[in-house]
Order: structure tokens, then C-alpha cells, then sequence
């Protein structure tokens, strides 16, 4: 690995301060599972590591009438087991503990996670392979590569990695908001104004500028949380990336009508991905099979498979219909 | 503020105070291992992906491959070889691996059991699902899961 100096700021101020004052490439160390990781491997050589992860004030989980709000330094374990998350946004407790393993979301944080970096395994295996992410210029060895894994929407001739997270994906459908500070105070970013899609430039995956922090998550409150799922389909029951993932959640009515329907998709697209198409399709719809369906055929229908992946648009369109189905039982529950 | 070599860092291991000069990039694995002779904690990927390094740092299991060791300053980090009883005699989990044959080489056994004492801790072992589930982050090349799963299960249920 390559030396880097070590910062530990005591205060949210100074770790802004040392932000703004760091040399170029200066990364910020949370629970570390993602950039630790990638040091390890060489892919990322920060010269200067800011060190946040225990942070004072960063970590509180409130419950409100109005909005839910998550400190950025939330573990994932403690967040995805809080009791009221539990029973009233289950779709949010299940994007955690559905994702990685129980000892990486103790260390993980539900604000460095929304900054993962992809799991393409051309980008994490070094300079053997050329990768626009890693190495700008150098080309995409997963266009006619072995893209089993990589994204089916978001896609551009230099990258079609795939965003990994889940927690996003619920926190896209439920319309959240990342607060984050930099020198010139806090400003607020709607989640679905955070990620990016490779374009031209696939070294870029978001909206933050350098000296920023993220200090908070918030969710507005709605009825729709009770009605929601995460589900997530991979190769293995469990501890493993999705292949394909949907975020429901939604309100029925007596007559198990749709009014609230917000969907969103992971494990196959260049960042979280919501499907607005589909939302609309099946509001004001009767919750049938047929209809969870068509939900899923609206929510791939612009889909473009590569070599290996083009099965997982069928997978796709069956994991947004379970999930429909999952999310509807709960709402009428 | 700024730290480009070695970092002081105190905390305990095992209950016994420990302070060491860190370069950041160690690992709390290697330190474990290679600083403080602790070899019961294995290396198996070293990537986060297997487990075998699964320790607990106040209280809680992380996985010490991807625990930059600066950051338990000022921790409690328990490892395999601090849950015996002080009279040294096998925790009733480690009797029950042995009891239910958790274990065939046993090189994923001690992150098996860092994990298996805070899933029980947790509360997360209401069946064997949620066991499966929670242990999903250890792996185990023998496949001795039936036993492990039953192991966790039988001491969850002793009360251990």
C-alpha cells in the first residue's frame, strides 16, 4: 500500500477545514470497507487520509413526524436493526442487512456507503486491464468483456459498471435528501441528484465537490413505508452483490388500488436508478399478479444487455413484480 | 495533526493495555498476528470476503483484515484467545463446536465463533435462518455449516 499522512480532526469544522487546505487526491476515511479495501489493492492512493469515522454528533438516528434523519456516521448495523426503521420503513431496514455481511455493516457507514465504489472486477484488478474509472483514457475492458455483472441502464462507450449499493436505492425511492457541509456551510442534495452516470468521464460517480462531508441522511416521512420491500436476487442467498434489486414501496387503498407507488432498481444500472415509468403505470391500478407484471416489463423495457447480462432483464422484470407483490402484502397489512 | 509515520496508539487486547507505534497503513489483522503473536485470529482473504479474521472491538464483530488498526485507539478488541473463562476452560460456544463438529481443519474456526458469540449477543438467532443469515459473512471451505449453525443454535438456547 501506498504511505499516506493521517488525519484525525476532532470536530466537524476542522474536518472541513482539513478538507479544504488538503492536498489533491485527499480522501476520507469512514468505516473504511470500501477505501481501505481498494488501498490494499492499489486502486486507490490517497496522499492524505482524513479519518471521520468517530466523529462526535455524527451518528444519531431520529425518528420524526415529518422526516427521519440518519447521522452520516450511522453504522449500517445499527440503523437497519433500529426498531421504528424496522416496522414502518421495513424496505429501508432491508436495503442494510441484506447487503454485505454483519461484521462490514458494524464497521460500515450509512454515509460512506452511499459512495462505494463498483465491484467491476476490471476496475479492482489493476493496471493488467484498461479502465476509464481507474485510469481515465485507458478504454473499458467490459464492453465485450465479461459483463455478467455490469449494467443493463446508465451505460456509456467508456464505462458500464455497476453501481453497487443498495441502501441508495431504498433512500432513491423514498426520495431522500444528503446533507452535506463544506467551507461555505451546509447545503442539502436530493439522493437522486448525488450519483452520476459514467458519460465521458467514468472517474466521476458524484455530485460532492472535494471539501465536502456528508453529516446527514434524511427521509421524508410517508405512509408508503409500511408498504415497502427491498428485495435482492443473487447468485447466493446471502452476503452477496444483487444481480438485480428493487426498492417499493406504496399505499393501497380498500379495494387494493395503488395511490403512493415509488419504485427503484438496483444491481443493474451505472448509479441507482429509479423507474418512473413503472411507478406510473401501476398507480391507480389494481394490485393483481398481471399488473406486478407489467410493472416489471415498463421498469426494463429500455434495458440494453450486453454479451453475458442480457438475462437479467428477465430477472429484473420478475424481482420488480415480487417486490411489487412483497410491498403489497405489507400495505394492506 | 498531521501523521506521516508512526502513530501512538493505546488500547486493549484481550483486557491487557496495549500501546504501539502504528504505521496507518497496518492492518489490526497483522497487528494482531504479527506484532502481538495473537495467531488465533487467521488470514484468509484479507479482503473482507471470508471472515477468519473476524474479531470484536467494543463488543461489536468487524472483520480486522479491513480495520486500519489506528482507528481502535482507545478501544476494548477481543480476539479467540480472550473468550476462554478465566480459569481457562472453553466457553460452552467452543464446547459446542466441538460438541456438534462445527469444524474440519478448523482454520475458519475462531472468526466462526467471534461471529457465532456476537450473533448471539445480537439477539439475531430467533431460527436457524436468521443464524444462516447472520453468519452469512463466514465462510467455511469444509462445510461444516450444519454444525456451526447447531452450535450457535444449542449455546443461544443454554443461555451462554
Amino acid at each position: 500500500m501506498r504511505s499516506f499522512a493521517y488525519l484525525v480532526p476532532e470536530s466537524v469544522g476542522a474536518a472541513v477545514d482539513a478538507l479544504g487546505s488538503a492536498r489533491p487526491g485527499t480522501k476520507i476515511l469512514a468505516g473504511g470497507t470500501t477505501l481501505y479495501d481498494l488501498m490494499k489493492l492499489g486502486i486507490e492512493t490517497p496522499p492524505v487520509v482524513i479519518d471521520v469515522h468517530r466523529l462526535p454528533g455524527m451518528s444519531g438516528i431520529e425518528i420524526g413526524a415529518d422526516e427521519l434523519s440518519f447521522g452520516a456516521g450511522a453504522r449500517m448495523a445499527d440503523v437497519a436493526d433500529h426498531p421504528e426503521v424496522r416496522a414502518n420503513y421495513p424496505g429501508l431496514s432491508e436495503s442494510l442487512w441484506r447487503a454485505a455481511s454483519q461484521q462490514l455493516r458494524n464497521m460500515a457507514t450509512i454515509g460512506g456507503n452511499l459512495l462505494q465504489r463498483t465491484r467491476c472486477a476490471y476496475f479492482r484488478g489493476g493496471p493488467e486491464f484498461p479502465c476509464n474509472k481507474r485510469e481515465p483514457g485507458s478504454g473499458c475492458a467490459a464492453i465485450g468483456g465479461h459483463d455478467r455483472a455490469h449494467a443493463l441502464f446508465g451505460g456509456s462507450d467508456a464505462c458500464i459498471a455497476t453501481y453497487p449499493g443498495d441502501w441508495a436505492i431504498a433512500l432513491l425511492a423514498f426520495d431522500a435528501v444528503v446533507d452535506v457541509v463544506g467551507p461555505h456551510g451546509e447545503r442539502a442534495v436530493p439522493l437522486a441528484e448525488l450519483h452520476v452516470e459514467p458519460g465521458k468521464d467514468p472517474s466521476r460517480e458524484h455530485t460532492l465537490a472535494a471539501d465536502e462531508l456528508i453529516v446527514r441522511i434524511r427521509v421524508p416521512a410517508t405512509k408508503a413505508g409500511r408498504g415497502s420491500t427491498y428485495h435482492k436476487i443473487r447468485d447466493r442467498e446471502s452476503y452477496a452483490f444483487a444481480l438485480a434489486s428493487a426498492a417499493v414501496a406504496l399505499t393501497l387503498d380498500d379495494q387494493g388500488v395503488v395511490g403512493e407507488c415509488r419504485i427503484a432498481l438496483g444491481g443493474v444500472a451505472t448509479r441507482p436508478w429509479r423507474a418512473a415509468a413503472a411507478e406510473q403505470s401501476l398507480t391507480g391500478q389494481r394490485l393483481t399478479p398481471e399488473a406486478a407484471r407489467r410493472t416489471g416489463e415498463i421498469a426494463f423495457a429500455q434495458a440494453r444487455p450486453g454479451h453475458q447480462n442480457g438475462f437479467r432483464v428477465e430477472l429484473g422484470i420478475r424481482t420488480v413484480a415480487d417486490a411489487v407483490r412483497i410491498a403489497g402484502k405489507r400495505a394492506s397489512r | 495533526m498531521v501523521m506521516n509515520e508512526a502513530v501512538e496508539v493505546s488500547c486493549t487486547v484481550n483486557g491487557r493495555e496495549v500501546s504501539l507505534a502504528l504505521d496507518p497503513r497496518e492492518s489490526l489483522l497483522d497487528v494482531l498476528r504479527e506484532r502481538l503473536a495473537l495467531t488465533g485470529t487467521k488470514k484468509g482473504c484479507d479482503q473482507g470476503h471470508c471472515g477468519a479474521c473476524t474479531v470484536h472491538v467494543d463488543g461489536r464483530r468487524v472483520v480486522s483484515c479491513l480495520t486500519p488498526a489506528v482507528q481502535v485507539g482507545g478501544q476494548a478488541v477481543t480476539t479467540i484467545e480472550g473468550v476462554a473463562g478465566a480459569d481457562g476452560g472453553l466457553h460452552p460456544l467452543q464446547q459446542a463446536f466441538i460438541d456438534n463438529d462445527a469444524l474440519q481443519c478448523g482454520y475458519c474456526t475462531p472468526g466462526q465463533i467471534m461471529s457465532g458469540l456476537a450473533c448471539i449477543w445480537e439477539g439475531h438467532t430467533c431460527d436457524d435462518d436468521q443464524i444462516r443469515e447472520y453468519l452469512s459473512g463466514n465462510l467455511c471451505r469444509c462445510g461444516a455449516y450444519v454444525g456451526i449453525v447447531a452450535a450457535v443454535a444449542q449455546t443461544a438456547r443454554d443461555g451462554a
